[in-house]
């Protein structure tokens, strides 16, 4: 292996610097003693124990969570399906229109979003709450479901699912007994994408919310303008570690595949 | 005692599996079959061949029900497919890709179309044991697809499109993936198979090598049209057309005009050249556009002129292709056309003669080529 050079080290200690000296410091200060966010008063974990006994950010919790789960569930059944189509009607007039209307919410800013939904909300008169904010976040990230299954399904061999209706599948049987579970990996990342959109949101949510229903990061936004607490740094430091721990998690179950997968094909070319 | 040739076709009391009336299939403005009439019976080894585009897949898709024709009609055992959709189809394909489910071992794969009749489990069992036994996959059962070699996949695809124990099978290209030792041995296996189950097989392939040694008909096709059904052998020896007779190996195409000699045929292809003299039971009429197509290896090279040949023509070795078992000699004539003449190598490199350069004579009888209208 090539040795670093000075320059390489120094690009390469800043660059993670910049990347990740904010959150070091939101997790060493989680564990602080004082009060004082800025002062530093020796190690503790009171602010976790604080944060548990914390009603309201359980409730604001449980409530995210909730929206996340079903609103990435529905993004999901309707993301696949809108990639299935698109990807399987082939030609028809007005196709590019049809694919570039489910890409536009991507790249429309949110905030522009969230007022829409909320005039939509307002103009049939459905009180706001957790259903308005599941299907606000719904709306925008099927986009997103969309685009990976959408993906997966361009490099799918069409002739798979010909041969399962030539072995006597329904047009449904083949989709539900071969397409989705090969699919399925684009599926379940799709929803998983969703599921981290709609945890973090924050704009489309406070744009669709009513007072029945505050979630986690309105709940994070508000209590922050009121200044920043050392709760907050525990809530924060916690979320980081789950999303750290999912993200190694996932990457080792893929490498894992893979090195499967590797092993196996070299099996197969041995002569039997 | 003669053995009965089988040859349904010639049969007219035979009632035909698969029947093409007039049909027609045009994708927009693109005519991919064109008024096409064909039979195909029970138990035969159907190839259709040709180059790609010609409409061949889409003759199988039709069959299969992944494509509706756009006229006429497709009749399978008596019965008009038009609204039948794939599934409810007594007709299984073998795909190019072969198309196993990945997800599946080979066993599940086998028994896919099985559990979807919804037979009985231990029926479903005994019927994948007997295939696997039959394609010689019974290691590999609970492997999956990228588990196992090319050879076995496109075993298992086989196996998998059989296990229904269909009326008829279609082959999309199946050995088209294979390299060229295994496709030769998979060919034989495929006729032996076929021959045990008695199923009716239509493969679709470009490879004319591989129609010719599997097929007990072959059509070679162009541009949505069929233009020569026959056996592999009258097909390679009595080809219809200058098409087929190109298509279908090696051959030289000499055209002229035609001059009736009594029971032969005279074609007058080039001045100061005597006539070249064939036979045919076509009627030619004098000076009419005439192709003699005749094989490299019915054509005779020798370094002295040949005394009792019909035609001999005196030329000049231009290159000679040593394939070892057979050598072609490219023989240009004064006229500048290149005749290939092929001799199989009976004896030594060293101990052969002819050389590049050398003034040499060709010739072959009145009855070694073919004499074509078009």
């Amino acid at each position: 292996m090539r040795r670093f050079s000075w320059f390489n080290a120094t690009a390469l200690t800043l660059g993670f610097a910049f990347l990740y000296v904010p959150m070091i410091i939101l997790v060493v200060y989680s564990f602080n003693e004082s009060k004082l966010v800025t002062v530093w008063a020796g190690f503790s974990t009171q602010w976790y124990g604080e944060l548990i006994r914390n009603e309201e950010f359980l409730n604001a919790a449980w409530v995210t969570i909730k929206v996340a789960v079903m609103s990435s569930t529905i993004a999901t059944v309707l993301g696949t399906m809108a990639a299935y189509v698109l990807v399987r009607a082939g030609r028809f007039s007005g196709r590019t229109l049809f694919s570039g209307m489910i890409y536009a919410p991507l790249v429309m800013p949110e905030v522009i979003t969230g007022l829409s939904l909320l005039l939509l909300f307002i103009g049939i008169g459905l009180d706001r709450g957790v259903l308005t904010i599941v299907l606000a976040h719904t709306t925008f990230s099927m986009c997103y479901v969309s685009v990976v299954v959408s993906s997966r399904l361009v490099s799918f061999d069409q002739s798979l699912e010909e041969a399962a209706l030539d072995l006597g599948c329904s047009p449904f049987e083949a989709f539900r007994l071969v397409t989705l579970p090969i699919i399925a990996p684009a599926v379940i990342s799709g929803w998983l994408l969703a599921f981290t959109l709609s945890l973090d949101d924050l704009v489309i949510a406070s744009f669709t919310t009513g007072p029945s229903a505050t979630t986690l990061p309105i709940k994070i936004f508000s209590a922050v303008r009121l200044g920043v607490s050392p709760e907050i740094n525990a809530l924060s430091t916690i979320m980081i570690a789950i999303v750290t721990v999912g993200v190694i998690t996932a990457s080792l179950v893929t490498k894992q595949a893979a090195v499967r997968q590797a092993r196996d094909e070299r099996m197969a070319e041995r002569p039997a | 005692m003669a053995q009965t040739v089988f040859a349904p076709w010639e049969d007219p009391t035979e009632k035909p599996l698969i029947q093409f009336k007039n049909v027609t299939k045009r994708f927009g403005d693109f005519t991919a079959i064109d008024d096409l009439t064909q039979d195909i019976f029970e138990k035969e080894f159907f190839a259709l061949l040709g180059p790609s585009g010609c409409g061949k897949t889409t003759m199988m898709r039709m069959l299969a029900g992944f494509e509706a024709q756009t006229e006429g009609q497709i009749l399978i055992a008596g019965q008009d497919m038009a609204r039948v959709p794939p599934n409810k189809r007594a007709v299984n394909m073998m795909f190019q890709s072969y198309a196993l489910f990945p997800h599946l071992s080979v066993w599940d794969n086998i028994a896919f179309g099985l559990k979807r009749e919804g037979k009985d489990k231990d029926k479903i069992a005994a019927r994948v044991e007997e295939m696997l036994r039959l394609t010689r996959l019974s290691k590999f059962a609970k492997r999956k697809p990228h588990q196992i070699s090319g050879g076995q996949r496109q075993r298992v695809a086989l196996a998998r499109s059989l296990a229904k124990a269909p009326k008829l099978l279609l082959l999309d290209e199946p050995l088209g993936a294979l390299d060229k030792k295994l496709r030769q041995d998979t060919q034989f296996e495929l006729m032996d198979i076929q021959e045990k189950t008695g199923t009716t097989f239509v493969i679709v392939t470009h490879d004319q090598e591989e129609a010719m040694t599997v097929a007990s008909r072959v059509a070679v096709m162009d541009e949505g049209r069929i233009i020569q059904v026959s056996t592999p052998a009258q097909i390679y020896e009595a080809p219809n057309s200058v098409y087929v007779a190109d298509f279908i190996g090696d051959v030289n195409i000499i055209s002229g005009r035609a001059k009736p000699e009594g029971d032969k045929v005279a074609v007058r292809w080039a001045e100061h050249q005597p006539d070249i003299i064939g036979t045919t039971s076509l009627p030619f009429a004098d000076g009419q556009e005439i192709h003699f197509a005749i094989r490299p290896e019915k054509v005779a090279i020798s370094a002295e002129e040949p005394q009792d040949a019909a035609n001999k023509i005196a030329g000049k070795v231009l290159d000679i292709a040593y394939l070892g078992n057979i050598s072609t000699y490219h023989v240009e004539l004064p006229t500048g056309h290149v005749i290939k003449a092929q001799t199989a190598n009976t004896r030594r490199l060293s101990r052969r003669q002819i050389t590049w350069e050398d003034p040499v004579w060709i010739s072959w009888t009145d009855t070694a080529g073919v004499l074509l209208e078009r």
